[in-house]
């Protein structure tokens, strides 16, 4: 069947791009691509592994089971969002501090989910982290530092210093 | 793991949606949440020559009470009817599976009537529909019609729905004055491929005797299946240790389960049994 290519603007963390693409593309290979931000990974491409997590209209969702074409008008937000020149964001300070990473591959997913859960629940359990972290798989840490170090960004960012690792 | 090629249609509304689904007719596939469709296009086991994607038709996307039942719109997202203060009080079975279905970025985007559309026999949804004696309204551009939940799924991956038709809206029965509502599972993770689960729903008179009741299994067969020699044996009882058991033995009995990596069909079968018990017990308070 022809490529039909279709006109697509696309809201990513406040700036708008714009690109004719094919009505295939992938909202994380539009992101990769076309606004070439290249922090939001793309691993199973079947929604399994969370690796492309991205923020929809501020939650969660996984950027590889959505057309470009069929997300026109919702903000999208990606892991870029989170730090600033100066200052990694308080969950990326907490991961870095608590070695919740190795490969780097599945973090940005985690981090986005991190960022819906502690925007939900600002002290979560042990219990809940877990929980809110089933959906995305990292194959190098065992989760162990990961769990960790969404506790200790939770403290960090209720201001309960006290509680750092 | 890239789809085949499409042509992406957006309406703006319902009836917008439906005229485009009349002209694509038997060639087109309704995109709303994606979160069963998308993979199965991305690993090309589903190559639709149109997607008519209804995400830009708000009239399509409500949870409401109407005549008296649950009613979710096409677009109603799962995490919306799982947050929905409405869908707790009211249809409390459907949010107790919510958490079950998959992980919060699935919910975020997956809707109640994308999941029964999908018809998928090992989810949680389409054991809720059949458990709260849903009714299914399916719309072309010819007009409407309204199927039970058991007769709407008609075997693995596969519905009633027609060519040029869409569903509409999902009709779940609301709650029984003593509504007791359980819903277990066993997966190997919470978000994996479900083992199997059980959807039970008791009305309690206030000394504990049962009114009435429901039981809905999935992984039982090829779709959601209602059980009701399980029923039978609860009904009128207090749900004691050897009503609950009786039941228990019903759905060993009735059901036929499939075998794959996950679990084999004796296995599901023995799990449909112990959790058909812990559910029943679990709804009437004893546990």
């Amino acid at each position: 069947m022809a490529r039909e290519r279709v006109e697509v603007s696309l809201t990513i963390n406040g700036r708008t791009y714009r690109d004719r693409v094919e009505s295939r593309l992938l909202l994380c290979d539009f992101i990769r691509h076309v606004a070439g931000l290249k922090g939001t990974h793309v691993g199973c491409e079947h929604g399994v592994c969370g690796a492309c997590t991205v923020l929809i209209d501020g939650r969660t969702a996984r950027s590889c089971l959505h057309f470009a074409a069929a997300v026109e008008g919702s903000a999208i937000t990606t892991v870029e969002s989170l730090a600033t020149e100066a200052a990694l964001h308080p969950i990326q300070q907490a991961f870095h501090e608590s070695h919740a990473l190795q490969c780097g591959y599945c973090t940005p997913g985690f981090l986005l989910t991190t960022v819906e859960l502690l925007g939900r629940n600002a002290a979560p359990t042990t219990e809940e982290i877990r929980q809110a972290l089933t959906n995305n798989m990292c194959r190098c840490t065992g989760y162990a530092n990961i769990v960790k170090a969404v506790g200790v960004a939770a403290a960090a960012m209720r201001g309960d210093g006290a509680a750092k690792a | 793991m890239k789809p085949a090629p499409f042509k992406l249609v957006a309406p703006r509304s319902r009836e917008e949606a439906l005229a485009a689904l009349a002209e694509h007719d038997g060639d087109a596939r309704v995109l709303a949440g994606g979160q069963s469709l998308v993979p199965l296009m991305n690993m090309r086991v589903v190559q639709p020559g149109v997607l008519v994607s209804i995400n830009g038709c708000r009239d399509l996307d409500y949870i409401r009470l109407e005549d008296d039942r649950i009613v979710c719109g096409a677009l109603a997202r799962q995490a919306a009817a799982e947050e929905s203060d409405l869908v707790r009080r009211r249809c409390p079975l459907l949010a107790d599976a919510a958490p079950w279905i998959g992980g919060m970025a699935n919910r975020n985007r997956g809707t109640v009537c994308g999941s029964l559309a999908h018809s998928d026999p090992l989810a949680e949804l389409p054991a809720v529909a059949v458990a709260t004696d849903a009714e299914i309204v399916l719309a072309s551009r010819d007009g409407r019609r309204t199927l039970a939940a058991t007769d709407f799924f008609v075997g693995e991956l596969a519905t009633a729905i027609r060519p040029g038709e869409m569903v509409e809206a999902a009709r779940f029965a609301t709650a029984w004055s003593g509504e007791r509502t359980a819903f277990l599972e066993v997966s190997n993770r919470q978000h994996a491929f479900a083992v199997a689960g059980v959807a039970v729903r008791l009305d309690l008179a206030p000394d504990g005797r049962c009114r009435d009741v429901r039981i809905a299994v999935m992984g039982g067969g090829p779709t959601a299946m209602r059980i009701e020699a399980g029923e039978r044996a609860v009904v009128g009882t207090t749900i004691g240790v050897e009503a609950a058991r009786a039941a228990a033995d019903a759905v060993e009995r009735a059901v036929d389960p499939p075998t794959d990596i996950h679990a084999d069909a004796a296995y599901r079968r023995r799990v449909l049994g112990v959790l058909t018990m812990r559910a029943l017990q679990q709804a009437a308070g004893r546990s």
